[in-house]
Formats: structure tokens, C-alpha cells, sequence
């Protein structure tokens, strides 16, 4: 909303403080300053002249005159224009020699098309008055010569452009910042809308409400004899041009104006282009109209319509119909204003994706009071402006409203604030804003009212809302605040308007809590364990494309491509929510490397969105009357997917850096898979390690991650296919694991610290070269019993010693008693046992035996 | 044994034990090196030196000689020990001198073989914020980020027809009637604890969200929120502004001025928008005249978040009787924030994942 101070002050005795002044009082009722936007204050020496007479100038490639130009000075100026659209005796405004133009465009005396030109005669755009750029402005014949213009036109004023909250569309009108300017100053309110449209006893146009449900309130008035060549006033086109709009034609102006002033959108037909009776309806199937910017539309059966006996003749509330336009040759005119149910053209407007100043006004509540009076000034204009007889008549259809009436405890916006008020103060902040105010809390005036956002008003809802306790008042909101519909909004008004910058700050005494649940704590553990070791966080966006899951090279059948799909995506190429961590990890990754950095290895935890196979299409939507039960709930979660949090970690280039002390090393499926455990042991998980098959890893370098028999996760090289796809770095490693498939360990027992002497035996087996380490570890583990204290591979060895399709490993079985100092028969019982469970179990044989 | 002349015995004579003594010191003053003096001390204080074996014939003396020789062989081996102890000081003094030196290494050169990584500013943002408000008694909320659309709009007051909610740039998941969308905000949040927790309920909960705005330097579709709830008897908005005050001093430092805005929200009555003076131009710039602000766009104050007290229809949606209970909630923008805070300037670099952006914040923000 953008509102000229000079406007306000027409409604308002502010006292004489600056824009920024006002801006700041209007924020601080909840009318935020946007931007203040000055005109005119740095133009000066421009002065009302006389063209005393012109001489055309020949031979340029444009029509020139050499005016002289009386502006009350000894002598005439001379003065070069471009313009034609005058006449000898013209009155113009001039700006003199060492005069200032809007934008800080000075003018000067010099020569020009062969001619001295001292200063310049302006058009409506040069003083910055608007659009209109045909020719120079030429003022009323009476307006005195040398009369300085800047006054004479205001061309000085401030605009103080400011956001609107949606529950507060009465401020989308003068009338409504007016009031609030003048509640902040304390000063009178003049109401624009205060007038007094006579009785009338015959109808307009005839017209009814079909649809109760779209319009509670319909007003026609006409005018004959309307002159279509009238012009819109300057002070009037320089308004709407200062307030946002483009002026068009004097009476579509008018209508604009009325709505700028009053906040009452309003429609004006040519009356001789309209059939028979009006009816207010929705549409019916198959129904169509052409709107004023030439757009045939399909009518949805929801949609509200103004018709007559033609079919759709306006998209109530929203934008008027092409064939009843008014033109440049209307003489009669008729006016509507109405009052349509704001979820009605909020929809409207959605379905049509046609949002315009009407819509945006109604859809937000409209004052359901002004139409009479808006379609009245409307008309008192056409008459005053364009020379039109004001018809008698008036259609006045209507659907009876109860008013909103709500009571609270006198006290009750204290105990919100926080603060106590006085009962004066509550009422009075009250009264200020247009309520009524009585004592006492009458049940049977306590009834909902019309609901300007489709809240649910009366009733249940209204009695869970209900609030009690001593001195009880009475409240009626004025027509114009349709957002007061419950005590807490009473509340607001008195604590917004005594200030909020008046509450005391109180910080209060919350409950002691019980911290971070284990599963908040070990992401952080995470975190920590993998930036402490080298990797750095990313936080990719999840949405992913076919071409990821293809990338990938994930099978047809694999479960990740069941993906939940977004209906309005940022990027088509992305309409998916990711089921997997890897597409942005690997994006990033060659971003990084790109910009020079090949030695890259990046984690990121986040959840993934796994849509259950036999979910049902669509979440319930309840109502709000009262909280949803289990089953509901239930029946929501059970349409929602799956949304488990998943780490994953991708590397490339140099894990160890190369540098002084010698080469470094390249990241492998080793260190992968080294950072799915130092993950897992963060939740006190020991993970198990098995060989797998499963992309987008290199079917032979690729770990299954287990949790005890839990799958959780994968780890090692990515498939050369892959890399190729997304251009990564050869070679390079991923891993990816699903944090909330990881059972947290409870409590650590505390372990008992044998102080008896290690014994230390070293065995070497010799296995066939496919057998998984990990199976031979845990051979010999199990085999050496409780007393093997660790166990540690320290060689693998492929060769001829060890035969050929064979491979030795390595260990060192460390040995040890919580309560003597072993034997060297205990140990070597103990190795020779785990020797022979891996026999039998790998088929290991003890190298050298 | 039995022809053994027990007063006669050799070594225990007092002028042969001096000439041990002697010996060993001697042989101790020449000893240029630790080793040589291992050496020494072996020959001349170890089991097979000579006044080791003398003392073995203490035995041989009649009884009343015995206390005589113990008391010789003592003071030699006391002399000797201090001997020893001196000259393995002047040893080792001298090899740190000289030694110690020559092992000397460039202790400046660089040791970066595995370069420390980072945490994302914005996870370490959401976490100091959750850590503040744990401190005073909340707990950790969570909700899913795909969120059912009764959660995200109509409980929160925000029903189908709101002009709300077509503000809300809203991401439809599989069909624009499917009830599902991408959470706007983390407000769902605040239903879900009520219904899970009940009341009194205190909690934040930091998370991402999503608006289909395209990515610009302040503008990006997936962004991150931490919502804060407090639902109990006789919560007042005077509450809310010293928890927000609170929260502000601990973000911004000791100092910081906020202001209550009123402003609208659906889920919110009193609702307020919390502004803070502009640490930048200190408000200055909003006079006119003064030179213009680039941080608040020359406005004095900079919106960091919105707030308010609970809507009671929101209440009656969680379960909670307003009759009893009230309650107050807010919620801010973490990139905002760690823009004001660390004077981060491009949202693109928050989501780009760059390891330059992230490397400098390390563990913790």
C-alpha cells in the first residue's frame, strides 16, 4: 500500500512531522514501512508562463518552436520546444534558467537548434506528475503568470509505501491508514466514508443474489449522459499515479480512486451493453467469459459470476468481462459495488491465477458496509467530474449477516500482554479502532459472524475459544475489521496500540528438561568424529532426477527408484525428493574439484524419503474444531513416506597428503568403509563387514555394513560406470548408512583391568585367496576363547611360498588372564584352539606347519 | 678354609681399600661418555668390583673387627657412589649440551598430512541455538520435513482459502490434493509436540524447510528454521519477549537492542515480528540525510524473526484446553541469522557445499 501524505492529511490533523515520523508510528501499529518515496523535493524555479507567440523552426527532422514565453519576469523568455500540442495563449508551467527538474535534472540557459533557449516549457512526466508524455502540459487558462508551480500542482509530497498483513485489508485503503495515523497521533479522524447517500425508493438495474453463499450484499446506482471525453484531474492522476496505479479514462479512474480512498473494489458496466436482469451466481458447466485482458477463460463451477440475461458478464470480485467494458464512446454507466465471500475469490482468484487490486482486497474482507456508500461517491464524481446525471435509483440486493459479537473479561488483554490494563484503556483502545463496547457477556448476542478467511467461527469452536472471569464485556467489531473474530484478536488490538515497545520482558521459568535425546547426540558425535577426521559437511538439496537414479545405475526393480515425486519442482530435471544421500554428495564433490580442489572428501547426514509401497494416495486433512484422535493420526502418518536419516560419505584424491615428508595416499573403499565404523562405534555399534554386490559400488570392492544381522548400510569404491556418469575423480569411494537402523548401546559396563603379564602368540594361516578376512578373524576369535585379550592382523601375503590361488594372513593373538599370569601351555591350548575352528570353518591351514 | 688367617685378610686392610677408592675414582674422572661410564660404574661399583669383593670377606673377620671393616667399606662405596653421581650430572649435562643440540630439527615446518574437515556453519547453528534454549529448560523437537498438509497450514490456522497460505510458496508432493506437502516452516512442528507431549511443553526445533523460490544471493528453496514453543498456565507475551531477549543476547553478545513489531500470523495472536537494531549502522542510516545502510537496506533494523502468542485455535488443534493454558512461539530464519552473525553475504554459498565456505567454522559456531 502506498499512501501520498498529503492524501492522509486530508483525513488527519497530523501535526507537522516529517514522513519518516509518520512511517515510524504506523510500523509500530503494525503498518511496516516498506520505503518512503519523496517527490519533488529537490525541484525548483518552475513557474506558470504565458506563450506569448511561437515561430516554427524548418529544417530539422522534427517540428520545433521558438516560443517567447511571458513569465512575469521584465521580459519574455525565449524558449525552444519540441512540442505541438499548444497554442499562442497557452498557460504553461516553465522551468526558468538554474531550475531543478525532478531526479535532479538541472536546466540551463543554451543555445539549440540555432536559437538561445533559456529554460524549458515541461511536460506532466519532467515534473514528475506521471506517465503522460504527449506533448507539454498545457494548465487552465485562469491559472496566474509567474505562480510557482511545485505549489500550485503539490508537486512536493512523500509516499510512505508499507506491507500490508493479510488480516488487516481495511489498510489497503487511505481510509484505513487514515485511522490508524490517527489512533497513533491521537489526533481526530476525518472518515472519507462518513456520507449520506440520499433515500432512494425506485430500483437501477435490476439485479438479486442467487448464491447466498457468494454475496451477502449487491448495490447498483446509474448515471446517464456521462461525457466520454473527459478528462481525469491532474491532482486525481497524480494520486493514483503516487498510489500505484496507471490512470486510464476518467471513469475508470473514478472506480480506482473510490477504492484507493474507501478500500470498496467497484465495477462500472456500460449500461447499454447489458441484457435484462443481473443475477449474482456460480457458474455453470461449460460456461466461458472473455475478461478485459482479452482472455477467454473456462469458468469453474465454484467460480462466482455476475450475469445478466447474455450469460457471464464479470468474475465477481476479480476482473470485469470484456463486452460490457466501458469504451471511449459510454455515456450511460452503471456502478456496482458488492460484498462476495472472501474464500470465493480467494479461490477464484487461485484457480484463474488472476490476482488484480479487487481480488487481492476481497479475499482478505472487505468493509461489508460500503457499498452503498462507495457506489454513491462514485457516482457524485461522474456527475461532479464527467458531467453525468445521477439516476435516482439504487439496487440494493442483500442477504441478512449477523454481526461478530465477542466477549472477554475486561482483564483479558492484560493476562496476554503480560501487563495489567485499566478497564478505560481496554475499552477505549477498543472504541478507537470502531468496536462497541457494553458491559456484561449477553450469550444470546454471542454468535459467530461472517468469516472473512474461512475461519470457522460459532459453534463448537467458538465455545473452546470462549474466555471467562469477572467484568465481562461485550464487543462488536465495525464492518471493516472482519479479522476480529475472537478474544485473542481483541487482545491484540490493546496491546498493539498501548505499544508493544511497553511489555515487560520476563524470562520465564521453564520446567527443568531432560537435554538431548541419545539419537541428538550421537549426530553430533558423528559430525564431530568425521570433521575430525578429515571430512568436511554438505548440505545438498534433496531433490534428485532420473538421471540420478540412472547414474547410479540402479537395476529397474531397486527400491530407490520409488521416489516421492514434487508436482511443481524448481527444476523438471529434478522432480524427485532423494532416496538416497549419494546424487547431491557426488555433485558437490565435482563442484569442489572443479574449483581446484581434488583432494575432497565430504559427509552429509539428512533424511531420505522412502515412500512405503502401500501407502494410501492422499493424507487425511481433518478439521480443526478439536485435535485429531489416534486413528486419524495414524491414517495421516500412514500416507506420509518413510523419512529415515542416513550419513553418507564420498572422497576422492589424496586421503593422506602428500608433502615434505614423502607421498601421500590415495583414498580407497578401505577408508569408505573405516568411516561407516568410526560412525557406528559413535552409537557403540561394532559393525560387521561383508563382501556385496550392490551399485552404485564396484561389484568388488564393495562392503555390506551390518548391525548384528541388520543391513544398514554399504561402503567401498564407486562402479567405474558411475564415476564416468558424474565425471567423478577415478577411483573414487562412498559410503552411505542409515544412522536410524543403528540400535543404540546402552550404558558401558565398566571393564575390569587384569594387571597379570600378556602372553603374545603369532600364527600365520594360509587360506584360499576368496575368503573374506573378516571370517577368519572371527574363526579365531571364537576359537581362542576368553582368553584372547585382541587380535591383530599384521600381513597379508600372495605368493609362491603360499601356493598358487592362496593368500597368508598375519595375526598376533595377544593372551591374557584376569586373575594369573598365563601359562605358556594355556596359550598356546588357546591359539592351537582358535587355529582349529578356522580350519574347520575356513579351511585355514598354519603356514610353515 | 680351616688354614685362612682370618685377622690377615688383604682387601679389608684400610690402606688396600683407598687404593680401590682411588682406582675408582680415577677410572670415574676418565670416563669421557655415558657409556664409558656404564663401564666404570660395572667395574668399580657392580657386583664384581673389588670393594664388592672385599666386602664379601667381612665374614672371615673375627666379630670384633667385622663393625671396623663395615664401617671402611661403607665410606668407600659411598665415595665412590658420589663419584659417580657427580660425574653422570657433568655427562649428561654436557651431552644435552651438545647432542641434544645436533638433533635439533625445523619444528616450523608443516605437519598436515590429514587436514582437519567441518561441519556445515548452519548444522553447528541449529545446534548452539538448540543448546541455548536446552539451557533454559527446553527440549529438542522433531518432526518429518514431508509433512502432511493438516500439520503444515490447517491446524496451524491456516486454512484452505487463507491468503496465508497462497503466500506460502508451497512444494505439492505428488498432487496439489494429496494432502502432502514439503513443510513451509517448522511450525507443524508445535502440533506435533502438543499432541505427543502434552503440557506444559517447552521445545525448539531447528530443521530444514522449503519454499519453491529459486536460488539466489538471499533467496533459496531449501532453507532451515528453528521453531520455538512454550505452552503452560499463565504464559504471557511479556514471557516471550524475555525469551527472545535472552535468545538475541546469547546470539548477538551483551547489548543488542530488539523490537516488538506487531505483524500477522495465522498461528499467532498477539503476533509480532522481532527486529534488531541494525548492528551495522547502529539505526542510523533510517534518518534521513544520514548516509544509507546496505545491511538493513537503510531501514535501522533488520527482521530476524517472527512470533507471538499461540493462537488459541491452534491450541484447541493440539489437544490443549486455552481456557487453562497459553502459550507463545516464534521462529527464525538460520541463514538469517548466521548472516547477521558471521556476516555472510551470499546464500549461495551456504548450499553450494564449497569446503572453503565451511573449512573455517570447524567443529563448533
Amino acid at each position: 500500500m502506498k499512501a501520498p501524505l498529503s492524501w492522509l492529511r486530508e483525513y488527519v490533523d497530523l501535526p507537522p512531522v516529517t514522513a519518516h515520523e509518520v512511517a515510524e508510528r504506523l510500523t509500530a501499529a503494525g503498518l511496516k514501512l516498506e520505503r518512503i518515496i519523496s517527490h519533488g523535493h529537490d525541484v525548483k524555479n518552475v513557474v506558470v508562463g504565458e506563450v506569448l507567440e511561437f515561430e516554427e523552426l524548418t529544417g530539422f527532422k522534427k517540428p520545433i518552436r521558438h516560443c517567447k514565453v511571458e513569465v512575469g519576469e521584465a521580459t519574455p523568455r525565449e524558449i525552444i520546444c519540441g512540442a505541438v500540442n499548444f497554442e499562442a495563449g497557452d498557460r504553461v508551467p516553465v522551468v526558468l534558467p538554474g531550475g531543478v527538474l525532478p531526479g535532479g535534472f538541472e536546466v540551463g540557459s543554451r543555445k539549440t537548434y540555432g536559437r538561445l533557449s533559456e529554460g524549458m516549457i515541461c511536460s506532466e512526466r519532467e515534473l514528475g506528475l506521471g506517465e503522460g508524455h504527449d506533448g507539454i502540459m498545457v494548465l487552465p487558462s485562469e491559472t496566474p503568470i509567474g505562480a510557482d508551480v511545485v505549489e500550485l500542482l503539490g508537486l512536493r509530497d512523500d509516499v510512505i509505501e508499507m506491507e500490508i498483513t493479510p488480516d488487516i485489508s481495511y489498510a489497503m485503503s487511505m481510509r484505513g491508514v487514515a485511522r490508524e495515523a490517527a489512533i497513533a497521533f491521537g489526533v481526530p479522524f476525518r472518515d472519507p466514508a462518513d456520507l449520506q447517500p440520499p433515500a432512494a425508493t425506485e430500483e437501477a438495474w435490476p439485479a438479486w443474489i442467487a448464491d447466498a453463499t457468494a454475496c451477502d450484499r449487491f448495490v447498483l446506482r446509474e448515471v446517464r449522459g456521462f461525457d466520454p471525453d473527459a478528462q481525469s484531474p491532474l491532482w486525481m492522476r497524480v494520486r493514483l499515479t503516487r498510489a500505484g496505479m496507471r490512470p486510464v479514462s476518467l471513469a475508470v479512474d473514478i472506480t480506482n480512486y473510490v477504492m484507493l480512498e474507501l478500500g470498496q473494489p467497484l465495477h462500472a458496466f456500460d449500461r447499454a451493453k447489458l441484457t435484462g436482469e443481473i443475477v449474482v451466481r456460480r457458474a455453470e458447466p461449460g460456461e466461458r467469459l472473455e475478461t478485459l485482458d482479452h482472455v477467454v477463460r473456462e469458468l469453474h463451477p465454484e467460480d462466482i459470476l455476475i450475469t445478466d440475461q447474455s450469460g457471464p458478464i464479470s468474475m465477481a470480485g476479480t476482473m470485469g468481462g470484456l463486452a460490457t467494458e466501458i469504451s471511449e464512446t459510454t455515456t450511460d454507466v452503471v456502478i456496482e459495488a458488492a460484498h462476495f465471500s472472501a474464500p470465493g475469490i480467494s479461490r477464484e482468484s487461485r484457480a484463474h491465477n488472476l490476482v488484480s487490486e479487487s481480488s487481492k482486497r476481497f479475499e482478505r474482507g472487505v468493509d461489508r458496509e460500503l457499498p452503498l456508500v462507495a457506489t454513491w461517491r462514485a457516482v457524485t464524481m461522474l456527475a461532479e467530474l464527467g458531467g453525468a446525471a445521477i439516476q435516482p435509483g439504487l439496487t440494493h440486493a442483500e442477504v441478512e449477516v449477523e454481526p461478530a459479537r465477542i466477549a472477554i473479561p475486561a482483564g483479558y488483554p492484560g493476562q496476554v500482554g503480560g501487563v495489567p490494563y485499566p478497564k478505560e484503556t481496554v475499552v477505549r483502545r477498543l472504541e478507537q479502532v470502531g468496536c462497541t463496547v457494553t458491559d456484561g457477556d449477553d450469550p444470546a448476542i454471542r454468535r459467530g459472524g461472517v468469516a472473512p478467511t474461512a475461519v470457522v467461527t460459532g459453534g463448537e469452536i467458538a465455545a473452546r475459544l470462549a474466555v471467562t472471569g469477572p467484568d465481562m464485556i461485550t464487543v462488536t467489531p465495525p464492518s471493516w475489521r472482519t479479522d476480529l473474530t475472537d478474544p485473542a484478536d481483541l487482545a491484540e488490538e490493546v496491546i498493539r496500540l498501548e505499544g508493544y515497545e511497553g511489555l515487560p520482558s520476563v524470562l520465564p521459568k521453564a520446567p527443568a528438561g531432560a537435554g538431548l535425546t541419545e539419537t541428538q547426540r550421537l549426530r553430533r558425535r558423528v559430525g564431530r568424529v568425521l570433521a575430525a577426521h578429515g571430512y568436511v559437511e554438505v548440505l545438498s538439496y534433496p531433490f534428485i532426477g532420473q538421471a540420478d537414479l540412472d547414474n547410479l545405475q540402479l537395476p529397474a526393480d531397486d527400491d530407490r527408484r520409488r521416489a516421492t515425486r514434487l508436482t511443481n519442482p524448481i527444476s523438471d530435471d529434478e522432480p524427485y525428493m532423494r532416496t538416497t544421500l549419494l546424487p547431491g554428495l557426488l555433485k558437490t564433490l565435482v563442484r569442489n574439484v572443479g574449483r581446484g580442489f581434488p583432494d575432497v572428501a565430504l559427509f552429509e547426514s539428512g533424511l531420505v524419503y522412502r515412500a512405503k509401497p502401500d501407502a494410501p494416495s492422499a493424507a487425511p486433512v481433518f478439521g480443526v474444531e478439536r485435535a485429531p484422535t489416534e486413528e486419524e493420526l495414524a491414517a495421516l502418518e500412514a500416507a506420509l513416506p518413510a523419512q529415515p536419516e542416513r550419513l553418507a560419505v564420498v572422497l576422492a584424491g589424496e586421503f593422506d597428503r602428500s608433502g615434505w615428508w614423502g607421498k601421500g595416499r590415495q583414498a580407497t573403499w578401505a577408508d569408505a568403509v573405516e568411516a561407516a565404523r568410526l560412525a557406528a562405534a559413535q552409537a557403540g555399534v561394532e559393525l560387521r563387514i561383508a563382501a556385496d554386490q550392490h551399485e552404485p559400488w564396484h561389484p568388488g570392492r564393495c562392503a555390506a555394513l551390518y548391525s548384528g544381522d541388520t543391513l544398514v548400510g554399504h561402503a567401498g569404491e564407486l562402479h567405474p560406470r558411475v564415476i564416468e556418469a558424474y565425471g567423478l575423480p577415478p577411483r573414487t569411494c562412498a559410503m552411505e548408512l542409515e544412522l536410524s537402523r543403528l540400535t543404540l548401546r546402552g550404558p558401558v559396563d565398566a571393564p575390569a583391568v587384569s594387571s597379570y603379564p600378556v602372553a603374545t602368540q603369532d600364527v600365520a594361516l594360509i587360506v584360499a585367496a576368496d575368503t573374506p578376512e573378516a571370517e577368519v578373524a572371527a574363526a579365531l576369535r571364537e576359537g581362542a576363547g576368553e582368553l584372547l585379550e585382541s587380535i591383530r592382523l599384521f600381513d597379508v601375503y600372495t605368493g609362491a611360498q603360499v601356493g598358487e590361488g592362496n593368500k597368508s594372513l598375519a595375526y598376533t593373538l595377544r593372551f591374557r588372564a584376569p586373575d594369573r599370569t598365563l601359562t605358556v601351555e594355556e596359550t598356546t591350548a588357546a591359539r592351537d584352539a582358535a587355529v582349529a575352528l578356522a580350519a574347520d570353518r575356513v579351511g585355514a591351514s598354519l603356514r610353515g606347519a | 678354609m680351616s688354614d685362612y688367617d682370618p685377622v690377615e685378610v688383604t682387601p679389608l686392610h684400610a690402606d688396600e681399600l683407598s687404593r680401590m677408592e682411588a682406582d675408582a675414582v680415577a677410572a670415574i674422572k676418565a670416563a669421557d661418555s655415558l657409556d664409558a661410564l656404564k663401564q666404570v660404574r660395572l667395574a668399580h661399583a657392580g657386583d664384581r668390583s673389588p670393594i664388592a669383593l672385599a666386602n664379601r670377606e667381612i665374614g672371615a673377620l673375627p666379630p670384633a673387627a667385622r663393625a671396623e671393616a663395615g664401617k671402611r667399606i661403607g665410606a668407600a662405596r659411598k665415595a665412590v657412589g658420589e663419584a659417580l653421581a657427580a660425574r653422570q650430572a657433568e655427562l649428561e649435562a654436557e651431552r644435552d649440551a651438545r647432542v641434544l643440540v645436533e638433533e635439533t630439527v625445523d619444528v616450523t615446518l608443516p605437519w598436515d598430512r590429514r587436514p582437519q574437515g567441518a561441519r556445515h556453519p548452519l548444522t553447528t547453528m541449529q545446534e548452539r541455538i538448540a543448546d541455548t534454549f536446552v539451557a533454559m529448560g527446553y527440549e529438542v523437537a522433531e518432526g518429518p520435513e514431508l509433512e502432511g498438509e493438516w500439520f503444515n497450514f490447517d491446524a496451524l490456522n491456516i486454512s484452505k482459502d487463507h491468503p496465508a497460505r497462497s503466500d506460502h510458496d508451497t512444494f505439492f508432493v505428488e498432487s496439489a490434493d494429496s494432502g502432502m506437502v514439503l513443510r513451509t516452516q517448522t511450525s507443524p512442528v508445535q502440533i506435533r509436540a502438543l499432541l505427543q507431549r502434552g503440557v506444559p511443553c517447552y521445545v525448539v526445533s531447528p530443521g530444514k524447510t522449503f519454499r519453491t523460490d529459486e536460488l539466489d544471493a538471499t533467496h533459496t528453496p531449501v532453507f532451515h528454521q528453528v521453531e520455538g514453543l512454550a505452552v503452560d498456565e499463565g504464559l504471557t507475551m511479556a514471557h516471550l519477549k524475555g525469551t527472545l531477549d535472552r535468545f538475541a543476547e546469547v546470539m548477538f553478545g551483551e547489548g543488542i537492542t530488539t523490537r516488538f513489531r506487531p505483524h500477522y500470523f495465522p498461528f499467532t495472536e498477539p503476533s509480532a515480528e522481532m527486529d534488531l537494531k541494525c548492528f551495522v549502522c547502529r539505526g542510523t542510516s533510517a534518518v534521513p540525510g544520514n548516509p544509507p545502510c546496505r545491511t538493513c537496506k537503510s531501514e535501522g533494523w533488520i527482521e530476524w524473526g517472527g512470533c507471538g502468542m499461540v493462537n488459541p485455535r491452534v491450541l484447541v488443534a493440539g489437544g490443549v484446553d486455552p481456557a487453562r493454558y497459553s502459550g507463545f512461539a516464534f521462529g527464525m530464519g538460520i541463514e538469517r541469522t548466521l548472516m547477521f552473525r558471521h556476516n555472510a553475504e551470499d546464500m549461495r554459498d551456504m548450499v553450494e557445499g564449497d569446503v572453503r565456505f565451511s573449512l573455517p567454522f570447524g567443529m563448533e559456531i
